[in-house]
C-alpha cells in the first residue's frame, strides 16, 4: 500500500504578494484587498439594515470583540489574562460614576474611562507584571471577584444594585458606528503593531523573555505599554457598555466577560486579532439566539472552549488563513 | 466569645484543609490542572442526594457509589482532555476551567437549586467543648481533616504511587526512565484527587445545601489555600488553611460574614505578588517570575 501525506505549498501571488511586494496586477491586489475589505464591508454596510434587535446583539457583539482583541494583545505578549471583566468593569464604573455623580456626557466620560481604566488596571497589574504564564493568569482570574466582592462588601458605588439611569446614546446607530469604528481601529491597528519591529519585540517576549533581556531591551516597560493598551481597549469596551446598558454595576466583573473573550479567542484562533473577532462574531450571536436556553448558554461557552482546545488548538482563522493561502496536495511518501 | 470563636476558626481551617486536599493532589503534587474541581465536589454533592432521595438506596451505598462515579470523571477528563495538551499547563487550565462551566451551569440548568438539596449529617446533636456547642458534624470534620493530612503526608512521602505523583511534576523526563507512566499516574492523581473531592463533598455539605454557587467557591478557597501554602507542599496545606481559616472567621466575626471569600481572594492576590510559589515551597521557584 502506498503511503501518502499532505503536502501544503504557498500560492504563488501569495509570495509575489506578500515578500516581494511588488503588485503587478489588479488580481494581486484584490488578493490582498478581499480579506481586509470583508471585515470593514461586512460591518459597516450589512450593520444599519439588520432590526434594531439584531442592531443590539451587533453591538454587545463587538463589545466582546474588543474584549477578546484586547485578550489577544496580551497574550501575543506572553500575559493570559483569565479576568478581562476587571478592564470591562473597571471602564463600566468609571463611566457609570462620572455620568451618574457627575453628569457628564457620555461624550466625555468614555474618554476618560478609556484613559483612566487603562491607566488605574496597568496600576493594578503592574506588580504582578513579573510573574509568568500561569501564575499571572492566576492573579487575573482573582482580581475581578477581588472587586465584585469589594464593591458587594462596602456597599460603594451604588452596592448590589449599582448605578441606575445613566445616559444613553442619542440614536442607536451611533452607537452602532461609534462601536463599529472602534473595532476596526483596534483590529487593524493591533495587526499594524504586531508587523512593525515593535510587534517583532513583543513576539519574542513571547516566545523567549530571557533572550529579548539579553538584546539589552527592557522588556517590563514594553509589558507595561501592551498592558496599557490591552486595558484601555476593554476599558472602552466597558465604558461603552455601561452607556450601552444605561447601567453600571456588578455584573460588570462577572465571569461573563472574562470567559467569553477567551472562547472567542480560542474559537477564533490566538495570535491574529481577526481570529478573536470571529471567535466572537459565531459564538455572541450564537449565544443569543441559544437565549431561551437560559443557563445553557455558559455551558456552550465551555463547550465550545473545551472542544476547541482540545480538537482544533489552532482555531478557525489560521484553518481559513490557510486555505487561502496555500494549496494542498497528497504526495508519495519517498522512502 | 474569643474561646468560641478560635474552636470555630480550628473547624474552619479543617474545612478548607478538606477542601484543599484533593486541588493540592492534583494540581500541586503531580502538576496536572484540574479546575473543574469545584464542580467535581458538587457533583459528587448531587449525585449523593440524587442515590439517597430519588432512587431510595441506602447511605453507605451511595456514597461509596458517588466516590467511584467521581474518580471514574478524574479518570475521564484526564484520558479525554488532559492527555491532549499535556505540558501545556494554560491550555490544561482553560479546558478543565471549561469543563468546570459546564457541568455545573448544567446542574443549574436542570434545576438543582434550592434548600431542598442537604445530605444527612453522620450523627445528629452536638457537644459542649468549654462552654462552647460544637455539632458531632463539624468534629468529624476537624477529626477526618486531620487523619487526611496525615494520611496525604504518608502517602506522597512513604508510597510507591504517592512518590509517582511527585515525580512526575518534578521532573517528567527523568521519572520516564525510572519508569514511570506519566499518562497513568497523572491519570490516577486525576481519580484520586476528584475522590478526594467527593469525600470533603460528603462530610462538609451536610452542614449547608448544595448549591451551584459553592463550586465556584470551593476552587477559590482550594485555589487560596494551596497558593499561600505552595502548591504540592502538604505542610504549607496545613499552615495555610489555618491561617486563612483562622483570618476568615475572625472576619466574620467581627466584620461580616460578607468578607469571608474576601479573605481568601486578597489571600491569594497577596502571595502571588510577594512570593508565588507559596509560603513554604521551593518546587519550580525559578520559573514563576523574570
Amino acid at each position: 500500500m502506498m503511503k501518502k501525506r499532505k503536502e501544503r505549498i504557498d500560492r504563488g501571488i501569495k509570495a509575489r504578494s506578500e515578500d516581494i511586494f511588488a503588485l503587478s496586477s489588479l488580481r494581486e491586489m484584490i488578493y490582498l484587498l478581499i480579506p481586509r475589505a470583508i471585515p470593514v464591508l461586512g460591518l459597516l454596510v450589512v450593520s444599519p439594515f439588520l432590526s434594531a434587535y439584531w442592531q443590539e446583539v451587533f453591538i454587545s457583539t463587538a463589545i466582546y470583540a474588543l474584549l477578546a482583541i484586547s485578550w489577544d494583545l496580551l497574550a501575543s505578549c506572553g500575559l493570559v489574562s483569565l479576568g478581562q471583566s476587571l478592564f470591562y468593569g473597571i471602564g463600566s464604573y468609571i463611566a457609570g460614576a462620572l455620568n451618574y455623580y457627575l453628569g457628564w456626557s457620555p461624550l466625555f466620560t468614555i474618554p476618560v474611562a478609556t484613559i483612566g481604566g487603562g491607566v488605574l488596571c496597568t496600576i493594578f497589574l503592574l506588580p504582578v507584571l513579573r510573574l509568568r504564564g500561569i501564575y499571572f493568569a492566576m492573579v487575573t482570574l482573582v482580581l475581578p471577584l477581588m472587586f465584585l466582592r469589594l464593591v458587594e462588601a462596602t456597599r460603594i458605588l451604588g452596592g448590589t444594585e449599582g448605578l441606575t439611569g445613566l445616559d444613553s446614546f442619542p440614536t442607536q446607530l451611533t452607537a452602532l458606528y461609534v462601536i463599529q469604528l472602534a473595532l476596526l481601529a483596534a483590529l487593524f491597528g493591533f495587526r499594524r503593531i504586531m508587523g512593525s519591529d515593535y510587534g517583532l519585540i513583543i513576539m519574542g517576549i513571547n516566545d523567549n523573555d530571557r533572550s529579548v533581556m539579553n538584546a539589552g531591551i527592557n522588556i517590563f516597560w514594553y509589558k507595561t505599554q501592551v498592558l496599557f493598551l490591552a486595558s484601555a481597549v476593554g476599558s472602552f469596551a466597558g465604558a461603552f457598555g455601561t452607556h450601552m446598558d444605561m447601567f453600571a454595576g456588578m455584573p460588570g466583573f462577572a465571569l461573563d466577560y472574562s470567559i467569553m473573550p477567551v472562547a472567542a479567542a480560542v474559537v477564533g484562533g490566538m495570535g491574529t486579532f481577526a481570529g478573536p473577532m470571529v471567535g466572537s462574531f459565531i459564538l455572541v450571536p450564537l449565544s443569543e439566539i441559544l437565549r431561551a436556553l437560559g443557563a445553557l448558554r455558559i455551558v456552550f461557552y465551555g463547550l465550545f472552549l473545551v472542544v476547541f482546545i482540545v480538537a482544533l488548538p489552532e482555531g478557525l482563522f489560521h484553518y481559513i488563513q490557510r486555505k487561502y493561502h496555500q494549496f494542498e496536495r497528497w504526495v508519495e511518501v519517498e522512502k | 466569645m474569643l474561646f468560641g470563636t478560635l474552636v470555630y476558626g480550628f473547624i474552619n481551617s479543617s474545612i478548607l484543609a478538606l477542601l484543599a486536599m484533593g486541588f493540592n493532589l492534583t494540581f500541586g503534587i503531580s502538576g496536572v490542572a484540574n479546575f473543574a474541581y469545584g464542580a467535581i465536589y458538587i457533583f459528587a454533592g448531587f449525585l449523593t442526594w440524587i442515590f439517597l432521595n430519588s432512587i431510595g438506596i441506602n447511605y453507605f451505598l451511595s456514597v461509596g457509589i458517588s466516590i467511584l462515579c467521581s474518580m471514574i470523571v478524574g479518570i475521564l477528563v484526564y484520558q479525554v482532555i488532559i492527555i491532549r495538551v499535556r505540558g501545556l499547563i494554560l491550555s490544561e487550565v482553560m479546558a478543565t476551567f471549561g469543563l468546570g462551566l459546564v457541568i455545573m451551569e448544567l446542574f443549574r440548568y436542570f434545576d438543582f437549586v434550592g434548600f431542598r438539596y442537604t445530605l444527612p449529617v453522620f450523627i445528629d446533636g452536638s457537644i459542649s467543648i468549654g462552654g462552647v456547642y460544637v455539632d458531632y458534624q463539624r468534629l468529624f470534620i476537624a477529626l477526618i481533616a486531620v487523619g487526611m493530612t496525615l494520611f496525604l503526608y504518608f502517602f506522597t512521602h512513604h508510597t510507591k504511587i504517592g512518590l509517582s505523583f511527585r515525580a512526575i511534576a518534578q521532573e517528567e523526563r527523568t521519572a520516564l526512565t525510572l519508569g514511570i507512566n506519566s499518562d497513568f499516574y497523572g491519570a490516577l492523581s486525576l481519580a484520586f484527587g476528584s475522590a478526594l473531592a467527593a469525600v470533603a463533598a460528603i462530610v462538609i455539605l451536610p452542614l449547608g445545601t448544595i448549591a451551584v454557587e459553592g463550586g465556584y467557591e470551593v476552587l477559590i478557597n482550594a485555589l487560596a489555600v494551596c497558593i499561600v501554602g505552595g502548591l504540592g507542599s502538604t505542610v504549607g496545606i496545613l499552615i495555610a488553611s489555618v491561617l486563612i481559616g483562622y483570618a476568615q472567621t475572625f472576619t466574620a466575626n467581627y466584620l461580616e460574614p460578607h468578607w469571608m471569600i474576601l479573605v481568601s481572594l486578597i489571600a491569594i492576590a497577596v502571595v502571588l505578588i510577594v512570593k508565588p510559589s507559596g509560603l513554604f515551597s521551593h518546587q519550580k521557584e525559578l520559573e514563576e517570575r523574570i
